[in-house]
């Protein structure tokens, strides 16, 4: 390769190398910050802030979907597999909400540790099936894996 | 020599007639996948379990998706390679891959906001995917702003070059988000070293899907190069000839 050619070629693995590290160190200086909500085992240890907005998402722990007879207020429980933080939310829940779903919540936990939602999220998986082999498959053997691996009785 | 088709694809002109045969080629290959591809998925694969129809938005989503990404590598590297080798071509390349991958990205974040608002509750939420997602498209936009924002068209080509190089550092962190941190967005479904985790039935029409976006990713830029090599050699006897030809 001709001398000014190769250090053309040098110029841009430094703009590459260099960009790569400036934003590396960006993005790992952030990386707690960037996560969209905290699991509830960080709620219950205490590292999530107390009265203030945040996101918990973990999957809606089967048998705790309690709705009220009058209005629209709900409460469930959501676990990562270690913890649960239970959830109050009044409105309307996302179709795809279900028990041992993934779901995501934004609101508030109050001091005696439930979180108070103002808004609830359903977290999809990756996961796609047609009907007939999601009920071959009963209760979803290689289906919604994120949530079916988690010990629910901890 | 061996990098005498290198040098050639250099040449606008060399480049011009010889991709007047590629195209016919790579318009139909891109119809009849298209065509079969989206018939196939939205009239024939199965309805998913629990989003019933509305998960068919992936046979649009994840190939524009796959394409934003890839024509990044695509613009970058022409950009690269016009930095080294002065290549005229490359620069005119890098110009015509930054709209594309705009429109590209633009479709993936539109038909995501789409299916987020029956699925997920909402149509936006800033998680690591989506946000670094939008990012890629102001980067094309910015290519697009730098290529028209210098009267000289050297300097155009060199500052938008270096942007397209250092933006590259963002297509691992939209590839690896869903698993570096807790997002909204789900993990891959399409997975290259295991098992997939979607029925064939639905996976057969998605990769068809793909695979004509990117024949039609490359008919666009094609066509978009020969566009602009036109409007850059208006002044060359090889065009007039042609204009006066047809």
């Amino acid at each position: 390769m001709h001398a000014v050619r190769k250090q053309r070629l040098y110029l841009v693995l430094f703009i590459v190398a260099f960009a790569s590290i400036a934003i590396g160190l960006i993005v790992f200086a952030l990386r707690e910050n960037i996560n969209l909500f905290y699991p509830p085992s960080k709620i219950v240890s205490g590292e999530a802030p107390v009265n203030k907005h945040i996101r918990a998402g973990g999957c809606v722990l089967p048998g705790s979907v309690v709705r009220s007879d009058a209005g629209l207020e709900v409460e469930f429980a959501i676990t990562d597999g270690n913890s649960q933080v239970k959830v109050l939310y009044s409105g309307i829940l996302p179709d795809l909400f279900a028990e041992g779903e993934a779901a995501v919540v934004s609101g508030e936990v109050t001091k005696d540790g439930i979180f108070k939602a103002s808004q609830v999220l359903a977290k999809h998986d990756e996961n796609y099936t047609p009907p007939e082999v999601a009920d071959m498959a009963g209760d979803g053997v290689d289906h919604q894996k994120t949530c079916e691996v988690i010990p629910y009785d901890s | 020599m061996a990098w005498t088709w290198f040098h050639q694809l250099g040449s606008p002109r060399w480049f011009y007639e010889k991709s007047t045969a590629w195209l016919p080629w790579l318009i139909s290959i891109a119809l009849i996948l298209l065509a079969v591809g989206s018939i196939w998925g939205l009239g024939f694969a199965p309805a998913d379990a629990k989003q019933g129809n509305s998960y068919r938005i992936i046979y649009i989503h994840v190939p524009a998706a796959f394409l934003a990404l890839a024509g990044y590598y695509i613009m970058a590297i022409s950009g690269a390679i016009g930095m080294i080798w002065r290549m005229k071509v490359s620069f005119v390349v890098l110009r015509a891959a930054a709209p594309i991958g705009a429109i590209l990205t633009f479709v993936s974040l539109f038909t995501g906001a789409v299916w987020g608002k029956p699925t997920w509750g909402t149509w936006w939420v800033w998680d690591a995917r989506i946000t670094s997602m939008l990012i890629l498209f102001f980067l094309y936009l910015g290519v697009m702003a730098l290529q028209n924002a210098f009267e000289s068209e050297d300097a155009a080509n060199k500052a938008s070059a270096i942007l397209a190089l250092v933006g590259t550092v963002n297509i691992p962190i939209i590839y690896k988000s869903v698993d570096w941190w807790y997002t909204l967005h789900q993990p891959a479904t399409i997975k290259f070293t295991e098992a997939s985790t979607i029925d064939p039935s639905m996976k057969y029409p998605l990769l068809i899907m793909v695979i004509g976006f990117y024949v039609l990713y490359a008919t666009a830029l094609i066509l978009k190069t020969r566009t602009e090599i036109l409007q850059k050699e208006r002044k060359a006897k090889w065009v007039k000839d042609l204009a006066l030809a047809s």
